[in-house]
């Protein structure tokens, strides 16, 4: 898209006169390097419970934000007022963190480059709501005729549309549309009167509406919910301590992105507080694992045509066959560590200072057929679905929550298992990875990550893999 | 723009839904100024400053709902946001327990609830930076193994929160907090750890002094050091109030209203009925001058009070808001919540639960063998079926006193025989915030690591 196309200069008036000038103002100061972020942010959301549509909301948010960084220090303020006075103010607010004349000469912005991984004409937020609510009402239809245990469901359905714009005074000018939908459903099943169990799937991406009528159903995502609830049902206790255990394709490699991906993340590498710190080039997995972060896939809830800071997003490699080869970078550790930014500087709103963070992070496939995986473990945890996860990025223990997995005995899966917490230690944890599947899958697009208070979309993805030994916290 | 400007923006919001063709409508106006400055390694590592304000409209036609909000406040962005709700009242279903709360249930605390302290909005840049230097100075030098830093950060927010409804009720209070936060690094050869500690109040004066924050913090990172795994067992396990409040934030989604009804608590149908141990008491309280979770009403317009939700065991009360209340045939205990906009959902006042005579050394000194908790992570607890399993750090109990650090292991039980195995309730109760607990000993949960 061209700059004259952009919102911003559409509705807004703004011209890259105006942004060269506020640029200006931020570094009045004597700062080393200034960026604006403008966002106009469209969002609704749709949501039904005992078959009622009984929420529906749409809103809309716009803001600048001024960054200025002035040896390594960073002066951050924002504007949700996109008049001149407003963001001029918020500029010099920004400045003040240097303390000197300005050292910048006058400079021109020049139009950035970027992908075209979702193009979409018309985002979800721009259609019918009459069209949108039907997702909701089929997926409470269809999770309820899953199965006559089936006693509550809910679905949820909720897009935004995303304008933003960058520009910095390193003279780069970059503009993209983001699209954004996702569909979730929850179903309760209940046998007999006894204990209610829950089961919850969802997914989406950077797509246009027609996503949910061809490709992801609301019918697929509420069959999804109410299978994990009804096999539930019959779990037994989770097992208590190290085993063997065997990850489905998929969501799983939530794995991943708790185990080494935040403990990449070059601020903290930076700093020296992660658990991988200084372990460059160190064998930190086993030799069948290779560990990628690539915000440049067309259409996926993670993807990015340009990170938040203007730079086009690419395919990042973190560890090549078990080897640790890479960070995740953003403008300020980049320059701090004199290495190539990634593409990996993201932040949640205008009112945000960025950081480096995923995208999509998952593992490339291996050689292994997945039934073979299961079949050479003679007793072990077959995990398929997860709730959430969480990492100390300084000690590199991570958890993750298995929300559907099952005993594996003698190679065979026998019975589903109540929920239980996986815990490990990152750099560790990939060293017992003995074999991986064939299988790679990415999630179906629900991912949700939270940094220092700031949540990001993200994907994950992994192939069916074995891990010798990790522990599981059940109470059997 | 002025305050009473604002005031008047949320009832003419309300004005124009009616003459758009809504029954009733409901509007959210806040406004707030953030400020934070980190100091990492002594130096400064970046400041924050920026003020932000919105409006938010929730609309009922007869019983069909819609809501909309917007951060653009000029006319045009107005009766945008007043179009929008209303549009949306077509696809919404007619929900025969919707509504606004009865015009006699409305009203605010009367009396100051100490909310707003003038001392923030004062303070100079050059004292808030100096307060997280001090901070992450105390935490540096507490020890020569703590040679790094995540730094240190001192915040401060004041907000304005504005509602009006159709039924009559117009309300609006500010509120300010600051709060101090240091995150120091231990390292002592191979082993590398990090903690944290903060101190957060309504005004300046109330905070902790930065050494302290800074010092307790580095204490905390170093007992961590050198943490082992221990092998799977059942054994006792005693929660510090950090971890404790955890539990409690488990059991207020356990008695939260809109899950009652759905029967996604293990607490549903439990009213009346033994649910803990005859040492828990907890209370929902948001009339508590100056604490985190007071507020003179709620986010429908109903007056902040004290309910009960477990005596001595027994279990009292849900916590509701209008729409709960009316689902399950009760009445509201004003704990409406929402942001700027939507149906109200259900917050928490100050959620607590009383404390106990027992000081943490007496619970901890007649121990042989147990394990004290000092932090949990990941999101393994199932409120429908109680099922709890989170991976936890903290110190191994022997022979009555603490003995090493462990780590990487997970703890798992169910919350049922948790809040009964609740066997002492530590007399260590203090607000850092709107949910808190003593240290807390149950009596035998499944650790899981070797």
């Amino acid at each position: 898209m061209q700059f004259s196309e952009s919102i911003f200069a559409a509705r807004f008036n703004i011209t890259r006169g105006d942004l060269e000038g506020y640029l200006a103002d931020a570094l009045s100061q004597g700062g080393d390097y200034a960026d604006l972020y403008f966002e106009y942010l469209l969002t609704s959301s749709i949501g039904i419970d005992e078959s009622m549509v009984k929420s529906a909301t749409q809103g809309v948010s716009m803001g600048v934000g001024v960054r200025v960084i002035a040896d390594g220090r960073t002066g951050y303020a924002y504007s949700d007022d996109l008049s001149p006075e407003r963001i001029r103010k918020a500029a010099r607010v920004a400045a003040s963190i240097a303390a000197g004349p300005s050292k910048i000469e006058k400079f021109g912005l020049n139009d950035g480059a970027t992908h075209n991984l979702y193009p979409v004409l018309t985002a979800p937020t721009e259609t019918a709501f009459l069209d949108r609510v039907e997702l909701v009402k089929r997926a409470d239809r269809a999770a309820r005729a899953y199965d006559p245990r089936i006693f509550q469901v809910q679905a949820f359905y909720a897009d935004s549309l995303r304008q933003v714009m960058v520009a910095t005074s390193e003279g780069v000018l970059t503009i993209d549309r983001q699209p954004q939908a996702r569909l979730n459903v929850a179903a309760l099943a209940r046998k007999d009167g006894g204990e209610p169990q829950r089961g919850q799937a969802g997914g989406g991406g950077r797509v246009a509406l027609d996503f949910f009528l061809k490709e992801k159903t609301p019918e697929h995502f509420a069959a999804e919910a109410a299978r994990e609830a009804v096999v539930m049902l019959d779990a037994v206790e989770a097992p208590a301590g190290e085993m063997t255990v065997v990850l489905g394709p998929g969501w799983p490699g939530i794995l991943l992105h708790e185990a080494v991906g935040h403990g990449l993340e070059a601020d903290f590498n930076r700093k020296g507080v992660s658990a991988f710190s200084g372990r460059m080039g160190q064998q930190v997995a086993s030799e069948l694992c290779t560990v990628i972060d690539d915000g440049a896939i067309g259409s996926r809830r993670g993807s990015l045509n340009v990170d938040d800071e203007g730079r086009t997003t690419q395919r990042n490699v973190l560890i090549e066959k078990g080897v640790l080869r890479g960070y995740l970078q953003d403008k300020l550790s980049s320059t701090l560590m004199r290495a190539e930014p990634t593409g990996s500087g993201r932040r949640e709103s205008y009112a945000h200072i960025p950081m480096p963070r995923m995208t999509n992070t998952f593992m490339l496939a291996g050689e292994s057929q997945p039934e073979d995986i299961i079949r050479s473990v003679p007793k072990g945890l077959y995990c398929v679905n997860f709730g959430g996860g969480q990492v100390d990025i300084t000690s590199g223990n991570f958890v993750f929550s298995a929300s559907e997995s099952y005993l594996i005995e003698d190679g065979k899966l026998t019975r589903p298992v109540r929920n239980a917490t996986l815990i490990g230690n990152g750099p560790e944890a990939l060293k017992y990875v003995s074999m991986v599947g064939n299988d790679l899958r990415l999630d179906e697009g629900m991912g949700l990550c939270g940094k220092e208070g700031q949540s990001v979309p993200v994907g994950v993805g992994i192939p069916t893999i074995k891990i010798d030994r990790m522990t599981v916290g059940g109470t059997g | 723009m002025s305050e009473n400007h604002l005031s008047e923006l949320a009832g003419d919001v309300v004005k124009r839904a009616l003459a758009a063709g809504a029954s009733d409508a409901e509007c959210t106006i806040s406004e707030g100024d953030e400020f934070s400055a980190n100091v990492r390694m002594r130096e400064i590592e970046n400041l924050k400053e920026a003020g932000s304000r919105g409006a938010g409209l929730r609309i009922l036609i007869g019983r069909k709902t819609g809501a909309s909000y917007t951060s653009d406040l000029s006319r045009e962005g107005i009766e945008h946001l007043v179009k929008s709700a209303i549009e949306l009242a077509d696809i919404t279903t007619e929900d025969p327990h919707a509504g606004l709360p009865e015009p006699e249930e409305l009203g605010a605390l009367a009396g100051d609830l100490q909310l707003y302290s003038p001392d923030v909005e004062q303070l100079e840049t050059a004292l808030k930076i100096e307060t997280a230097r001090r901070a992450e100075e105390a935490a540096l030098s507490a020890d020569p193994r703590i040679s790094n830093s995540e730094g240190a950060s001192f915040d401060t927010h004041v907000g304005r929160h504005i509602f009006a409804n159709s039924r009559g009720f117009a309300g609006d209070y500010r509120a300010t907090y600051c709060s101090l936060s240091a995150i120091p690094v231990a390292r002592d050869g191979d082993s590398m750890e990090r903690d944290y500690w903060y101190t957060i109040a309504r005004g300046f004066a109330q905070l902790e002094a930065p050494e302290v924050v800074g010092r307790t913090a580095a204490q905390r990172a170093l007992r961590r050091l050198h943490a082992v795994k221990v092998d799977t067992q059942k054994v006792p396990v005693v929660f510090e109030p950090r971890t404790a409040r955890t539990l409690l934030d488990n059991l207020f989604e356990a008695v939260h209203g809109m899950s009652i009804y759905r029967h996604e608590s293990f607490l549903t149908g439990k009213l009346g009925e033994k649910v803990a141990s005859e040492n828990v008491t907890v209370a929902d309280d948001g009339t508590m001058p100056g604490l985190f979770g007071t507020s003179p009403f709620d986010d429908e317009g109903v007056p902040s009070r004290r309910t009960m939700v477990i005596e001595r065991g027994v279990l009292k009360n849900y916590l509701l808001n209008t729409y709960a209340a009316r689902k399950l045939g009760m009445k509201t205990t004003g704990n409406a919540a929402r942001g700027l906009t939507g149906n109200a959902g259900i917050g928490r006042g100050n959620f607590y639960m009383e404390k106990g005579v027992q000081t943490p050394e007496q619970i901890i000194s007649r121990i042989p063998n147990g394990f004290y908790v000092t932090e949990l992570m990941g999101f393994g607890v199932n409120i429908v079926t109680g099922d709890y399993s989170r991976g936890a750090a903290g110190l191994w109990i022997r022979n009555g006193e603490l003995a090493f650090a462990v780590s990487e292991v997970t703890i798992a039980g169910n919350l049922k025989d948790m809040l009964l195995g609740m066997e002492a309730v530590g007399s260590d109760l203090e607000f850092r915030g709107s949910v808190a607990a003593p240290t807390l000993k149950i009596g035998e949960m499944t650790v899981g690591g070797k």
